[in-house]
This record gives C-alpha cells, structure tokens and sequence, in this order.
C-alpha cells in the first residue's frame, strides 16, 4: 500500500510527539517519506532534537557556588 | 511502607525512616540528589539565580519539616518538585502582586499552527560545547525568553525528566495542554537558538545571539 503523503504544517504538528514516539505506525511512516524528500522538515526535526537534548543534559541551569554549605547551615539553624 | 505499591527506591525509604527518627544528616544525603533539579525548577519560575536560590532552599526546608507528611505512593523527587513550583509561585506572586501573571504571556494563544522562522540546518551539537559558559547562557536565555506557560511545562518535562502525567499534576493542566505546550515550547526554542540568522554553534565562538519571544 502506498504512504499518504502529508504536508510541511501536518509534520510540524507531530514534531514533537513524532520524538517521543507518541504516533501510530502509519503516522511515523508518513512522517519518515516526508522527511526523505523535504530538507526543511528534516532541519526542523534535526533542530527539535538537539533542543530537546540540550535543555536535557543537565548542565544548563549550574548551581551557584556554596549553594549546598548555606543550604547545609541552614539546615542545622532550625529549631 | 505497609502493602501499597511504594515507588521508592528502598535506601530513600531508609533515609526517610532515618530522618524522621531524628537523624537530621540523613536529609543531607536524602537531598544532595535533588539539589540540582530543584534549583532548576525555581530559576525555571522566577528566572533570576538570587531568588532561585532563596526559593530552593525555603523549599528543601520546607521539604524537610513537612517529611512526616510525605507518602511513598509517590516519588519523592516529584513531591519536591511540587514542593518547589509552590514556593517559586508564591515568591513570584509576591515580587509582582500587582500585576496580572498573564502580562508576559503574549504566546497565550495555544490553538494556531505553529510555522517555524526559519529551517536551517542544525547539525548534532557536539555535548563539550556545554562546558562552556557562553553556550550554556545562550540556552538559558533562550528558555527564559519563553512565556511561564510554555517555560514550566518545558523545564518539568524536558529537563527534569518527569512524565507527562506528572508534569500534569504538578502544573494543574490537563495532560493534553502538556502535550500542545511542550510541543510549542520546542518549536519555539528550536527557532531561538537554531543556528539559522546569527547564532554559531562552532567550539572556542560564543554564541552571538538568541533569538527572542
């Protein structure tokens, strides 16, 4: 049976659950044609991904320095 | 932890048991796993490192005196983060309590297609470039630059991990918002910080510019 083609705005909406592989078999497969033959849409998703990844890796917020000793003196002043 | 099915890992149970017998060291070590996601979770709020720290450290304390009150059906982490997202509502409520909180949320209308500035071609980002404090200002930016409504829902799924469900719970909304303003939330941060217009993802440059909301 040959893929349903959709269009750049129905790839734009599923970007999202198309990543966390919240769509049907059939949904991915169209997906994936459209991505082969659309650069735009590939970019989209290449970006989501990296930014999905970098807000995920942990290292973005830092800690300020000493933050757990005043936690820690805190912690020892309450009654 | 009686016969309902407890999500703790077991030495969190024993830390828990142990603080509440009185053990109060036991809390730091209860804790120390959680200091960054909390952290995280305040800034993600009231978006400046001074009151994020007061906020997450008012909350570990909170945390701390109401632990007696803390039930294994769920996980301790989620309950600090709800915890947390309390504490960092009410401090902001306070900071602008003459404000409506809707003011800084011109993205509100959830219901239109969202069509994406740009496609440039963005490449995997190498994970040492977050080692630098330029690239890492450049994300934070770029997520502060984000309305609360598509912030919050970003920072408790995407950074911290927690399922949709419980991103749910802690936020309000029903699941479904979760799902559209995560959604949205990526789109737009992939059109602030994809390297399209200015921005330079290269090791050793600064990243020049992020785009705002």
């Amino acid at each position: 049976m040959a893929t349903i083609e959709i269009s750049c705005v129905e790839v734009w909406r599923e970007i999202s659950n198309y990543l966390e592989d919240e769509i049907s078999p059939e949904m991915r497969e169209r997906m994936e044609a459209h991505f082969k033959a659309c650069a735009h849409c590939t970019a989209v998703l290449d970006g989501t991904r990296n930014v999905v990844g970098l807000v995920g890796d942990g290292r973005v917020f830092q800690m300020p320095d000493g933050f757990s000793k005043r936690l820690h003196k805190r912690l020892q002043n309450l009654p | 932890m009686g016969m309902t099915q407890s999500q703790l890992p077991a030495n969190e149970a024993e830390l828990i048991k142990s603080v509440c017998g009185g053990e109060r060291e036991a809390f730091y070590e209860l804790i120390r796993p959680y200091e960054r996601m909390v952290y995280a979770t305040a800034i993600s709020v009231v978006k400046n490192p001074a009151d994020a720290e007061e906020v997450a450290q008012e909350a570990t304390l909170k945390a701390f005196s109401n632990l007696a009150n803390f039930r294994a059906e769920a996980k301790f982490s989620t309950w600090l983060i709800q915890i947390t997202y309390n504490e960092a509502k009410m401090k902001l409520r306070k900071a602008h309590s003459h404000l409506y909180e809707s003011i800084d949320d011109p993205q509100q209308n959830e219901e239109g297609e969202f069509r994406p500035r740009d496609y440039a071609d963005w490449r995997p980002i190498p994970s040492e470039l977050l080692e630098e404090n330029e690239i890492r200002q450049a994300v934070q930016d770029a997520i502060n630059s984000l309305s609360s409504t598509y912030r919050e829902v970003l920072v408790l799924r995407d950074l911290q991990h927690l399922s949709i469900k419980e991103t749910s719970t802690i936020l309000g909304i029903p699941e479904p918002s979760v799902k559209t303003r995560l959604h949205r939330a990526r789109l737009m941060l992939r059109d602030s910080l994809a390297p399209g217009i200015d921005g330079c993802w290269v090791k050793g440059q600064p990243y020049r510019k992020v785009r705002a909301w």
